[in-house]
């Protein structure tokens, strides 16, 4: 229990396409989440329905314990960032923040006037003339002086620059560190997140590839090299995420729980972009999930 | 929410100000001779009533339409959804606001321009004609408010603005040709006298064409009259002749009409002891008329605000 989001047989069908089907998570209290996949995996469609702007076709999410968009009380608790930030380009900045008082009972307007005043945004400013980055921070601003318990971040750097990048993602991390809040947050670039999520979620073709803790995921995988073999071989217990062959040498990405000790191995860890993109490869068919690591296929 | 709304909603309804102000001006400066119907005045009271009838029509389509549209067009609703506000009063809200801002500079436009035109109104005696009677008091106020809710739903459908604005003109034209045409005739059941037709109030005699249904069925050449309408400020249907017994089939033209005097022509008509049948409005009718169509209005208007509410809540 404690799941910020709690989805079983989720999907969402938009005409005859899915978006989203099939999705059974428990994302737990207290982390960062990395929600990670190639465009088009069905990110956005599984953070609108935890926001509660879209509504599933099938199966059913709760978020903090209460279905997305239940009420007023069920809106003040979550915190939404959409994709590309959308502002009210002929509201001005102050005006922004005067949205943010009006429409929540919870708003903390010193973190609001704080924030804006380091970030350097003109309150007259209108939003339409606000670079990417300052438009992201705004937006940022908005969802987290909202105090939430949950802040969901739809790809959220995408259209930043490397340095507004590094900078939103260091003020979304102090802000979240301050408060305790939780994060869910969304990118097509695990490089992206590696430095802020603790907790990672794969997205593949409308289907949950992978979760779990960065910490444990990391210590489940290893890559294993050394003399061509064939992966059928291997003892029970190790399970081929990912396998490449050259005429001599067999390299494969392995899941495991014990320490592999075949001395014709060499076995190195696995960075956490590499097991992410051995996750995304479509070609790579993905075993069975085990239990312990809280990932349920 | 109604701070916010009033603050997106600002810029419209400070526009609506400073055109009633102007029309208020230009109504006041020619008031002394607001009862002349001739030359620059008579151009005037035709364009009051041109206004009257375009002002809703700008409503619908420059308020009502991008209300929604704009901001699922650039994916505002995204943040205005996940503030700590329910999306069904996010919409209520700002329908409600610019339903009554609509409301309003209907309302004090129509009031402005009814109170200018009356004289002339009176002079007519023309409040209930088709032309008038959509331009006066009640009736643009429902237009308005209609306007406003539809132009809302058609943007909430198309999910596009400026779609979403040539749609909604087209539409709210649409209906304005239809209910006076269709609908307002049959809102409330027309009187029909029957009385003596006096040969004074003839205008002319002719003869109805081979086309007209002739005796037995057979096409022939058959009396066609026409005659005054005496009844003041009504809204007249259709006049009919008939014959003593009813029948409408009133024989061939008498040959005193065709070759003699008048007078003998008047008499062969008394002969006949034609009736004239007549269907119409009373003038008296005018406000029942006017609260009917404009309670019509609202009530659309209401049903188009409950579906948008409706499809807003179950959206995607």
């Amino acid at each position: 229990m404690g799941g910020v989001i709690e989805a079983s047989g989720l999907g969402k069908a938009y005409r005859r396409t899915w978006a989203l089907r099939d999705c059974t998570l428990a994302v737990p209290e207290g982390h960062v989440v990395g929600l990670v996949g190639p465009n088009g995996a069905g990110k956005t469609t599984l953070l609108q329905l935890a926001a509660g702007l879209i509504a599933p076709t099938r199966g059913t999410i709760t978020v903090l314990g209460d279905r997305p968009a239940a009420g007023p009380a069920q809106l003040a608790r979550v915190g939404f960032v959409a994709q590309d930030t959308p502002v009210y380009t002929r509201m001005t900045v102050a005006d922004h923040l005067r949205l943010g008082a009006w429409l929540n009972p919870g708003w903390d307007d010193s973190l609001a006037r704080r924030r804006t005043g380091q970030l350097g945004l003109d309150p007259k400013q209108r939003a339409g003339s606000l670079s990417g980055g300052q438009r992201a921070q705004l937006a940022l601003t908005l969802a987290l002086a909202k105090r939430p318990e949950l802040l969901l971040l739809d790809e959220p750097v995408a259209s930043l620059d490397p340095l507004a990048r590094r900078e939103f993602l260091r003020m979304l991390m102090e802000a979240v560190a301050e408060h305790g809040t939780s994060v869910v947050l969304s990118s097509h670039l695990v490089a992206d997140l590696e430095r802020v999520c603790d907790y990672l979620i794969v997205l593949v073709a409308s289907k949950i590839r992978v979760a779990g803790e960065v910490s444990d995921l990391l210590a489940a995988h290893r890559r294993l090299s050394g003399p061509r073999r064939d992966p059928d071989t291997l003892p029970a217990g190790q399970d081929v995420i990912e396998e490449s062959h050259t005429d001599k040498q067999t390299s494969l990405l392995v899941r495991t729980s014990e320490p592999v000790h075949d001395p014709a191995w060499a076995v190195t860890p696995v960075s956490l972009e590499d097991l992410v993109l051995a996750y995304m490869n479509p070609a790579n068919e993905i075993p069975a999930r085990k239990p312990q690591l809280g990932l349920v296929s | 929410m109604i701070r916010l709304s009033w603050l997106q909603f600002r810029a419209q309804a400070v526009t609506a100000a400073a055109a009633l102000s102007a029309a208020a001006v230009i109504l006041a400066a020619t008031s002394p001779h607001r009862g002349v119907n001739a030359g620059f005045y008579h151009w005037l009271y035709m364009a009051g009533i041109m206004v009257l009838y375009l002002t809703p029509a700008m409503i619908g389509s420059f308020w009502g339409a991008p209300l929604i549209s704009r901001e699922l067009e650039a994916g505002t609703y995204r943040l205005a959804w996940t503030q700590s506000v329910t999306r069904t009063r996010w919409l209520a809200v700002k329908l409600g606001l610019g339903c009554l801002v609509s409301i309003a500079t209907a309302g004090l436009l129509s009031l402005m321009i009814t109170w200018w035109g009356s004289p002339i109104d009176q002079l007519n005696d023309s409040r209930l004609s088709p032309l008038t009677f959509g331009a006066r008091d009640l009736t643009p106020v429902g237009y308005a408010a209609f306007a406003f809710a539809l132009g809302v739903t058609i943007g909430l459908l198309l999910r596009r603005a400026v779609p979403a604005i040539a749609v909604t003109l087209a539409a709210f034209a649409a209906v304005q040709v239809a209910v006076p045409l269709a609908v307002r005739p049959y809102l409330i059941p027309p009187v029909r006298t029957v009385s003596p037709l006096t040969t004074s109030n003839i205008t002319g005699t002719g003869d109805g064409g081979p086309g007209a249904p002739g005796v037995g069925g057979q096409p022939g050449p058959n009396l066609a009259l026409g005659a005054k309408v005496d009844i003041p400020g009504a809204w007249v249907y259709s006049v009919q002749f008939t014959l003593p017994g009813g029948s409408t089939n009133l024989g061939p033209e008498p040959q005193a009409c065709i070759s003699g005097s008048g007078n003998a022509c008047d008499t062969a008509l008394a002969r006949l002891h034609l009736r004239q049948v007549v269907t119409y409005q009373p003038a008296s009718r005018y406000w029942a008329f006017q609260f009917a169509e404009t309670g019509l209005y609202l009530l659309l208007a209401l049903l188009l605000t409950g579906f948008c509410i409706w499809r807003v809540k179950l959206r995607s």
